[in-house]
C-alpha cells in the first residue's frame, strides 16, 4: 500500500467517524425529550418506590424526609417469611393470580390467533367489520365492561338464564369461593388434601394451591378473555400480512392440509410476533388490578385478591406503605423471571 | 450552525421540563409546626358523603360556623377518602378536617397524622362512651364522633302479616328469632337474609358474650364467640336463613327490597336506602332479641379527624364543637337520616323519627367493633371465612381468627 492510498483510507475512515458521531449525536439529541420523560416519570418513581420498601413509612410527610427509618429489608421479611396475615395475603394472592395467568395467557393467545387467521381469509366477506367487532371490547372502558359482566354473571343474570335453558343450576359466580380444580376433584370423589394440606407455602396449605380459580376468579377470566383477544389479534393480523401468499401456496402444492398449513407454515413465521403477544400477555395479567378494584374487590373469600390490588390496599388502607411498595417488587421481580424464561423457550435455535 | 441551534433548542426545553418537574417536591416539614394564629383561617373540610343531601347539609352547617367565625371554609366531597387523606399526609398538606371510620382511626394514629383533641372538647362527656371508646386509641381520645347508627331487626310488614304473625310475635330471643324466621321462611321469600360478614354476624357472637378482643387481648375463639356463630350455622342449615350474596342481593336493604328475604339486619341507613329504591316496601325496625348474655348490637360511627398537620388546629376544632353540637346534629338527622352521637339529642330524634325509635333505644347495648391496628384486616380475613360460614366449622374459622388476631395485637 502505499503513503497516498494510506492517507486516503485514513481520511476516509475519520470523515466516515466523524459523521457516525454526528449521526449518533442527532439520535441522542432527539430522543432526549423523552427519555427525560421516562427517566422523570419511570424512573425516578422506581426509584423512590424502592427506597419506600425498604423503609419503615407510614404515610405521613415525605417519605425522604430524616426521621423516616431504614429498616432494610424487614418489609420482605415480614411479606415472605412472617407466617402472618401478611404472609397469607400474599400467598393467596399470587395463587389466584397464578392460576389467572395460567388460564388467561394461553387462551387469549390461541383465540387471538384463530381470529387473526379467520378475518385474514381474503375470501371472507365482510372482513372489516368482523375486524372491528372482534377488536371493539379492547378499545372499551375495562370498568364499564366490568360493569357488564357483574349483570351478565349474577345469580339471576343471562348467563345463568341461558344454561338453564339446559337444565343447569348455574352458580352465583361474583359470590362464589369455590376452586373450580377442587371442584373438578370433589367430582371423582378427592374431597381434602391429605397430606398436602401439612405443608405450607407462603401461609396456604398446598392444597389451597392445587384449589385452582375460583368461580368468581373465573369469571373474571373469561372477561379478561374477551377484552384482550382482539388487541392481541391485531398483532397476530399485522404478522400474517407480512408472510407473502406463495409461502402458503407453495405448502399447498406440497399436499400440505389447511391445518398442516397453519401448524408448520404460519405459526413457526409468526414466532416474534408470539413473543411479543405471549410477553404483553404474561406482563398484562400478573398486573390485574382494575378488574378486581371495580368488580370484586378481592371477595368472595379473598380468591380474588391479586398482588396489585393486594399493594394498593396494603398501602392506602392499612397505611403500611413499605409493604405495598415490596409487594410491587416482587411482582415485579416475577414478571421479569418469567419472562426471561419464556424468551430461552422462545428464542430461534436455527 | 443549523445543528447548533437544535442542540441549543433541544437542550432548554430538557432544562426546562425537568425545572418544571422540580419545584421544592419533598420538602421537609416537621409536624404541628407553623400554627397560623392571625387573621382569618382557610379551613379545608373532606368529607366522604353519603350523596348530594349530605354534602348539602354539610357545607351549609360549615358555611354557616365560618359566617359567625369570620373565617373561610370549603367542603369537598372525597370520591376515595382513604386514597385523598393518604395524599393528604403524603404530602403534608392535608385538609384540615375530614371524616374517620372507627376502623381506620387507628392506622391513622399510629403513623401520627391524626391530632388526638377529643379531650378539650367542652360537651366531650355527652357523647355515648361506646362511641368514645371507638375513638380511643392506647388510651388517647382522638376525634369527636359525628353520628353513629346501630344494627336492629328491619321486618317486611307484609310478610309478617302474610305468616300470620302479630306485634306479639316480634322475637326477643334467639329461639323466637328462629321460628319465626321459620314461619317467614315460603317459596321464594327466606326468612332472615343478612350479607355473610361479620359486621352483621357477629351481632350474634355479641350476644353469647363474646368479643373478638377483651381487655387488649384477642378472644377470637372464646366459647360465646363460637356459641354465636353456631347459632348462625344452624338457621343457615334448616334454610330460615341465607346471606345475601346466596339470593343475588347485594346486601340486606337489597334483599328485603326485592322481596327475597322477610327479615334482614341493618342500621339506620336502610330507611333512606328503602326510600330511594323501594319506596312501596312497608317495613318495622325492632331491637334485635337478646342472646343467652343479654342484648347486644354493633354500632358503626365516624368521626371528624383534624390533621396533625394542619395550620388551622385551633379554628377546626371550634368547627368541629359547631358541628357535633345537639342542635346541629339533629339539623343533620332531618337532612340525611343519621342518628346523632350526642346523648342530649336522642329524645329529640325519636320524636323527630318514631318509626327509627328501636335504632336509637339500641344505643345503650351497642358495641363497637375493636379499633386496635391491624384489626380490620382481621376482620376483612374473616369475612372472607364467613362466607363459607353454612359448611364450615365455627371453631375452626374462629381458631384461625384467634392466630391472625393475636400476630396483629402483638
Amino acid at each position: 500500500m502505499t503513503t497516498q492510498q494510506k492517507t486516503a483510507t485514513v481520511t476516509a475512515r475519520t470523515g466516515r467517524n466523524r459523521f457516525a458521531r454526528q449521526q449518533a449525536a442527532a439520535g441522542w439529541l432527539f430522543t432526549l425529550p423523552a427519555l427525560v420523560l421516562v427517566a422523570l416519570f419511570v424512573g425516578l418513581p422506581v426509584l423512590m418506590a424502592a427506597w419506600v420498601s425498604v423503609s419503615g413509612w407510614r404515610g405521613r410527610g415525605s417519605p425522604f424526609s430524616g426521621d423516616v427509618p431504614f429498616v432494610g429489608l424487614d418489609n420482605y421479611q415480614t411479606l415472605l417469611a412472617g407466617g402472618g396475615l401478611a404472609t397469607q395475603d400474599l400467598g393467596t394472592a399470587l395463587r389466584n393470580n397464578l392460576w389467572y395467568v395460567l388460564l388467561v395467557v394461553p387462551t387469549q393467545t390461541v383465540v387471538a390467533l384463530l381470529l387473526a387467521v379467520a378475518v385474514n381469509q381474503r375470501a371472507l366477506k365482510g372482513r372489516g367489520f368482523f375486524r372491528t367487532a372482534f377488536y371493539f371490547p379492547s378499545v372499551t372502558s375495562s370498568v364499564a365492561i366490568v360493569v357488564v359482566f357483574l349483570f351478565l354473571f349474577g345469580a339471576s343474570g343471562a348467563v345463568n338464564q341461558v344454561i338453564g335453558w339446559f337444565g343447569v343450576n348455574g352458580p352465583n359466580w361474583f359470590a362464589d369461593p369455590r376452586g373450580v380444580l377442587h371442584l373438578l376433584l370433589g367430582v371423582v370423589g378427592v374431597d381434602s388434601g391429605g397430606a398436602l394440606a401439612d405443608h405450607d407455602v407462603l401461609g396456604i396449605s398446598l392444597w389451597e394451591w392445587l384449589a385452582g380459580p375460583s368461580v368468581a376468579m373465573s369469571a373474571l377470566i373469561i372477561l379478561a378473555v374477551f377484552t384482550t383477544s382482539g388487541t392481541f389479534m391485531l398483532l397476530f393480523l399485522a404478522g400474517l400480512q407480512n408472510i407473502s401468499a406463495e409461502v402458503g401456496e407453495a405448502a399447498t402444492v406440497d399436499g400440505a392440509s389447511a391445518w398442516q398449513r397453519l401448524r408448520y407454515v404460519t405459526v413457526p413465521m409468526l414466532r416474534p410476533v408470539l413473543f411479543t403477544v405471549l410477553t404483553l400477555g404474561l406482563v398484562g395479567t400478573w398486573q390485574v388490578f382494575d378488574q378486581v378494584y371495580t368488580g370484586t374487590q378481592g371477595g368472595p373469600a379473598k380468591t380474588t385478591i391479586t398482588p396489585a390490588y393486594l399493594s394498593y390496599t396494603a398501602s392506602f388502607e392499612q397505611q403500611q406503605w413499605g409493604q405495598g411498595a415490596a409487594i410491587a417488587f416482587l411482582l415485579f421481580f416475577i414478571i421479569v423471571v418469567l419472562t426471561v424464561v419464556q424468551r430461552a423457550f422462545l428464542r430461534d435455535n436455527r | 450552525m443549523k445543528r447548533t441551534r437544535a442542540l441549543l433548542a433541544a437542550g432548554a426545553t430538557s432544562v426546562l421540563l425537568l425545572t418544571a418537574c422540580g419545584g421544592s417536591g419533598f420538602d421537609d416539614q416537621g409536624s404541628g409546626g407553623g400554627q397560623q394564629t392571625s387573621g382569618p383561617a382557610k379551613l379545608q373540610v373532606l368529607i366522604g358523603s353519603s350523596g348530594q343531601a349530605e354534602t348539602n347539609a354539610v357545607t351549609q352547617a360549615a358555611d354557616a360556623w365560618a359566617k359567625s367565625a369570620g373565617d373561610s371554609v370549603t367542603v369537598t366531597a372525597a370520591s376515595d377518602l382513604n386514597q385523598q387523606l393518604a395524599q393528604g399526609f403524603a404530602s403534608s398538606n392535608p385538609p384540615d378536617v375530614f371524616y374517620v371510620g372507627s376502623d381506620t382511626v387507628a392506622s391513622y394514629a399510629s403513623n401520627g397524622s391524626l391530632l388526638a383533641y377529643g379531650d378539650e372538647l367542652k360537651d366531650k362527656d355527652d357523647f355515648y362512651p361506646n362511641l368514645r371508646d371507638a375513638f380511643t386509641v392506647d388510651g388517647e381520645f382522638y376525634c369527636a364522633p359525628k353520628d353513629f347508627s346501630t344494627l336492629a331487626l328491619v321486618i317486611d310488614e307484609k310478610a309478617w302479616q302474610a305468616a300470620g304473625l302479630t306485634d306479639a310475635d316480634v322475637p326477643t330471643t334467639w329461639d323466637q328469632l328462629a321460628s319465626v324466621a321459620q314461619r317467614l321462611t315460603t317459596g321464594g321469600r327466606t326468612g332472615l337474609v343478612t350479607s355473610s360478614e361479620f359486621q352483621r354476624l357477629g351481632v350474634f357472637a355479641a350476644q353469647a358474650g363474646g368479643s373478638l378482643v377483651t381487655d387488649g387481648k384477642a378472644t377470637a375463639s372464646s366459647a360465646q364467640m363460637v356459641q354465636g356463630l353456631t347459632y348462625v350455622k344452624s338457621l343457615l342449615a334448616n334454610g330460615s336463613m341465607k346471606f345475601a350474596a346466596d339470593v343475588g342481593a347485594g346486601d340486606g336493604t337489597e334483599a328485603l327490597g326485592t322481596g327475597k328475604a322477610a327479615m334482614t339486619i341493618e342500621g339506620n341507613w336502610i330507611v333512606g336506602g328503602v326510600a330511594s329504591s323501594y319506596p312501596d316496601l312497608q317495613y318495622k325496625v325492632v331491637k334485635l332479641p337478646a342472646g343467652p348474655a343479654g342484648p347486644a348490637t354493633f354500632t358503626y360511627t365516624n368521626c371528624w379527624g383534624i390533621a396533625a398537620d394542619s395550620k388551622n388546629q385551633a379554628a377546626a376544632k371550634q368547627l368541629v364543637e359547631a358541628m357535633t353540637s345537639s342542635d346541629q346534629q339533629l339539623t343533620f338527622a332531618k337532612a340525611f337520616g343519621v342518628m346523632p352521637s350526642v346523648q342530649s339529642a336522642a329524645d329529640g330524634f325519636r320524636q323527630q323519627f318514631p318509626a327509627q325509635a328501636a335504632f336509637i333505644d339500641s344505643a345503650a347495648d351497642a358495641q363497637a367493633l375493636p379499633n386496635e391496628a391491624g384489626v380490620s384486616d382481621v376482620i376483612t380475613d374473616l369475612n372472607s371465612k364467613l362466607e363459607g360460614l353454612g359448611t364450615g366449622d365455627p371453631q375452626q374459622i374462629l381458631d384461625a381468627t384467634q392466630q391472625n388476631l393475636e400476630a396483629a395485637l402483638k
